[in-house]
């Protein structure tokens, strides 16, 4: 636990990516394989399944350190990291400087455990959290009281960390990869696979990511997704001629990777969830395909005839089980955008060309069709995503106009000598997002943000005219620059009208340009619309609030998003 | 009911049975000013009185034409009804608690105060009183200070590892009052430990300029630099550099090179503050009292009434009555900005970085 928080302190007071490798690479050379496991596990993002319920985190803590519950909330309010605010509550062990505090908060509890080190990481994460998920929640409070008895300083938090999940530091996959790739020798695109999906935070395991020569012992083991950056211009700045890049609709759902192997097929998402049994009927398809395939696609909800809006696919996910009735009521299919193994050789190296070439033949061969909108004959949920024709990119930029009336997102513009490569990575893959729908806003709530926001305004309610009255139609908090947050949050907290909990409404007067990727009907909002991935464009300092949008205006967007005049 | 002595008013605290304002907004005739922080001591009034330590800098903050009395410490004087004297506050320099007394009846206007030992300026004394207005502005039981040693001691390693890799270590402070702590504290600790300085210590023209006021006052400084081109050539990546937070991203910094910035305040408490900050390390060292301490000081002065100004003092006043005190909030005009710093960065002290929602 102490060589772990040395890295968390390490990683937490830099900002300088090399010396975040540093830091991990020192980490990892040293750490033994039980615990490289664990950092390993929860640095990527992983995290155990929650074993105490934050409400009563909180009750334990405020007994422990004589606070009322009330102030734990408001403290929690002004950190903005529960984690943290339980780790700067508990009292510190009597280190002789006694601590005055209400009914002598600080006393003396350190004394009858000595100068007993915190066992490492691993026996933490094994014997200290994991086992508090079979307790009752009276155990559960005495065994985190002989925890708590035995932390020190920074220690308090990052056990909080590791006790609640959600481990940010600044460090990503990627990073933790390319420094344990630094660390042992090893291709970075080979470890990240290694890494990808599922693997036990164990000593075995954490040596066979790391072996240099280790087989691939998991046949349900994804491969790590290549993704696209955004093209901000357009695609003439794109090097070499329209023929040399293979256009594609950017089709709006679930990225998924389809695999099929020795009789088995799981469907991952992009986010590296295992998302089979929302889909049966997918996993069933993949049944007509050769063993050993992988196929990268996109899950979407469809027909008759063409893709439905992304509200219906949510319906299906985060399920354990999908019935009939859903199943009749939102159809999907996967559209394949690429072939990454076929008979069980990873083909991530050949061109994109070349990998596009192998998956038609495939599914041909399979006796699937390669157009999505003629209903597969053979009911088999499959298909190619087609290739757009385009020998001039002036089409290219016609056909994304219309890309809001087909329920697309834009295109995606992919070069046909590309590999397969690993995570984002700048000049291969294009997305080409249609330009956003926007409208204009009055700002009529606030609340504090979390994590390096917290403390400040930055999450924003936002309202239209409708009989002259502001109603809320949607939410957003991102988008503005640092120095725009400090400024709207200076005003926020001097025209404060009202409180609800932690809500904060303000006087109706500052208007933004919200932009959002896609506008619905809801019954869930009283506006009776939702937005797609509302963010804020620019703050209009120009515009006094009668003139910000009005329901209509919005509504009229709904018309026009949907084709209708 | 009583008048009360202290008085909220649209130009400050006021104090009618002596016709003065403590620390007032606005001008007006007379003055007496708890410490030289420009959101406590601003200029245009009549006449101002002080403590005598506080004299030299409030001098430098209000200029040579201002008209500025001084009393001793704890030296009572008579002004109208009342009976007024000043006593240590332990914030910076020359800062005092203000005791008001009418007729029997105490009142202690503490300005800004911490219990922290500071080699600048003379410790918090507690002032027995029937009403007590405390600054609030760490209300909240996550701010609880380590001991400044703890701190120094940090500052010493982290000013060792960068001197080690030739890399500049900026250190941000407010100008009056912290950036001298923060020597005096680095100083005694290079002393304590036997240690020697990993290199030479620099301050920015803003820390620099308020230096005299406190070789006057015998506080214990190293010897320093003034922080330009040359000096920082010479320091060869070596250097401590001093400097007021509104330094950070301009290019004054970037004479030093590559460095590594530390940020001191109570703020840094909180690691969300830190990350914001977007600088490399946080040290928490407060001139301002916190939690335990704030409840420390309100049981030694034996009050009974409590007011509380300046922060979030919300949750404090509720906490204080749950525990039998009467607590009120006292508005102030002061409105805080979570994150920001003071346009000249260098001398408002921590007020400006986190708001008062309840003003």
């Amino acid at each position: 636990m102490k060589r772990f928080t040395t890295l968390f302190n390490a990683l937490d007071s830099t900002t300088r990516t090399s010396e975040k490798i540093a830091a991990l690479r020192a980490y990892f050379q040293d750490a033994p394989p039980a615990d490289a496991a664990w950092a390993l596990w929860v640095l990527s993002g992983e995290r155990l399944r929650r074993s105490v319920s934050t409400r009563a985190l909180r009750e334990w803590v405020a007994r422990r350190s004589h606070t009322p519950l009330w102030l734990v909330e408001e403290c929690y309010d002004a950190v903005g990291d529960l984690a943290e605010t339980l780790a700067l509550l508990l009292p510190p062990p009597d280190d002789g400087k006694s601590m005055p505090g209400p009914e002598g908060a600080g006393v003396a509890r350190a004394a009858t455990h000595g100068e007993k080190e915190t066992p490492p990481l691993h026996k933490v994460m094994e014997e200290w959290i994991a086992p508090l998920r079979s307790l009752t929640d009276q155990e559960r409070e005495e065994r985190l009281n002989r925890s708590w008895d035995r932390l020190r300083g920074q220690e308090l938090l990052v056990f909080h960390k590791l006790l609640t999940g959600g481990f940010r530091v600044g460090v990503g996959k990627k990073l933790v990869t390319r420094a344990l790739a630094e660390t042992c020798g090893m291709d970075p695109a080979v470890l990240a696979h290694r890494m990808t999906g599922r693997w036990d935070p164990t000593a075995e395991a954490f040596l066979q990511i790391t072996s240099p020569d280790a087989d691939l012992p998991d046949p349900g083991r994804p491969y790590p997704f290549f993704l696209a950056h955004s093209l901000d211009g357009g695609p003439e700045e794109l090097p070499g001629p329209p023929e040399d890049w293979l256009v594609e609709w950017k089709w709006d759902g679930i990225r998924g990777q389809l695999i099929h192997r020795r009789g088995e097929t799981l469907i991952w998402s992009r986010g590296e969830e295992l998302v089979t049994p929302a889909f049966p009927e997918l996993a069933e398809a993949a049944r007509v395909l050769p063993s050993g395939t992988v196929l990268d696609g996109e899950i979407l909800a469809w027909g008759p005839g063409g893709p439905r809006p992304f509200a219906d696919l949510q319906r299906r996910l985060g399920r354990k089980r999908v019935g009939a009735r859903l199943r009749g009521e939102v159809p999907v299919i996967f559209l394949a955008y690429d072939l990454l193994e076929a008979e069980e050789r990873d083909l991530r190296e050949q061109p994109l060309q070349e990998r596009r070439r192998r998956l038609s033949a495939l599914l041909e061969a399979a006796g699937i069709g390669s157009d999505p909108a003629v209903e597969p004959a053979s009911g088999v949920p499959l298909a190619l995503s087609p290739p757009v024709t385009v020998h001039d990119w002036a089409i290219a930029h016609a056909l994304r106009d219309t890309a809001r009336t087909r329920g697309v997102e834009g295109l995606m513009i992919k070069a046909r000598a590309s590999t397969y490569g690993v995570g984002r990575r700048r000049g291969p893959w294009w997305k080409w997002k249609v330009d956003p729908l926007t409208l204009d806003a009055v700002l009529l709530y606030a609340q504090r943000g979390h994590g390096r926001r917290a403390s400040l305004y930055t999450d924003y309610t936002f309202g239209v005219w409708a009989d002259g009255e502001l109603v809320p139609v949607g939410k957003a908090y991102s988008g503005l620059t640092d120095a725009e947050i400090r400024e709207v949050d200076r005003w926020i907290r001097r025209n404060i009208v009202d409180r609800f909990g932690p809500v904060r409404a303000v006087e109706p007067e500052l208007v933004f340009e919200l932009a959002f990727d896609g506008i619905r009907e809801s019954s869930r909002h009283r506006s009776g619309l939702a937005l797609r991935f509302p963010r804020m464009a620019r703050w209009r300092q120009d515009k006094p609030p009668e003139e910000a949008d009005t329901l209509e205006a919005a509504r009229a967007l709904l018309r026009h998003s949907r084709g209708e005049p | 009911m009583k008048e009360p002595l202290v008085q909220v008013t649209d130009h400050g605290l006021f104090v009618p049975a002596a016709d003065l304002y403590i620390d007032p907004w606005k001008p007006v005739d007379r003055a007496v000013i708890t410490h030289a922080h420009a959101d406590h001591a601003r200029g245009g009034s009549g006449r101002y009185l002080s403590a005598q330590a506080g004299h030299d800098v409030l001098r430098v903050r209000l200029g040579s034409t201002a008209r500025i009395d001084t009393l001793p410490w704890g030296e009572r004087i008579r002004m109208g009804s009342a009976h007024l004297s000043l006593h240590p506050a332990g914030h910076i320099l020359g800062a005092a608690q203000i005791r008001v007394e009418v007729g029997g009846e105490v009142w202690v206007v503490s300005g800004d105060y911490k219990l922290e030992s500071d080699p600048t300026c003379r410790a918090f004394e507690p002032v027995p009183c029937h009403t007590f207005i405390s600054e609030c502005t760490f209300g909240l039981p996550i701010y609880r200070w380590p001991t400044p040693r703890a701190v120094f001691g940090d500052i010493l390693t982290w000013w060792a590892g960068n001197a080690e890799r030739g890399r500049t270590s900026i250190l941000f402070g407010y100008s009056l009052g912290k950036a001298q702590r923060l020597l005096a504290g680095i100083h005694l600790e290079l002393l304590d430990q036997g240690m020697e300085a990993p290199g030479p210590i620099l301050v920015h023209g803003a820390v620099h300029r308020l230096l005299p006021p406190f070789h006057r006052a015998g506080v214990p400084l190293p010897d320093v630099l003034r922080a330009n081109r040359e000096s920082a050539r010479a320091s060869e990546g070596r250097a401590l550099v001093v400097a007021p937070p509104s330094a950070g991203g301009t290019p004054w910094i970037r004479k030093f090179g590559q460095v590594s910035t530390g940020f001191a305040s109570g703020w840094m408490r909180i690691r969300g503050h830190r990350r914001r900050r977007g600088g490399d390390r946080g040290f928490v060292l407060s001139d301002h009292v916190d939690w335990p301490g704030l409840l420390t000081a309100i049981r030694a002065t034996g009050a009974e009434r409590i007011g509380l100004t300046h922060g979030t003092t919300g949750p404090a006043v509720r906490f204080l009555r749950e525990e039998g005190w009467d607590a009120w909030n006292v508005p102030t005009r002061f409105e805080g900005e979570a994150g920001s710093e003071a346009p000249d960065g260098s001398d408002s002290g921590e007020h400006e970085t986190e708001g008062q929602e309840d003003a």
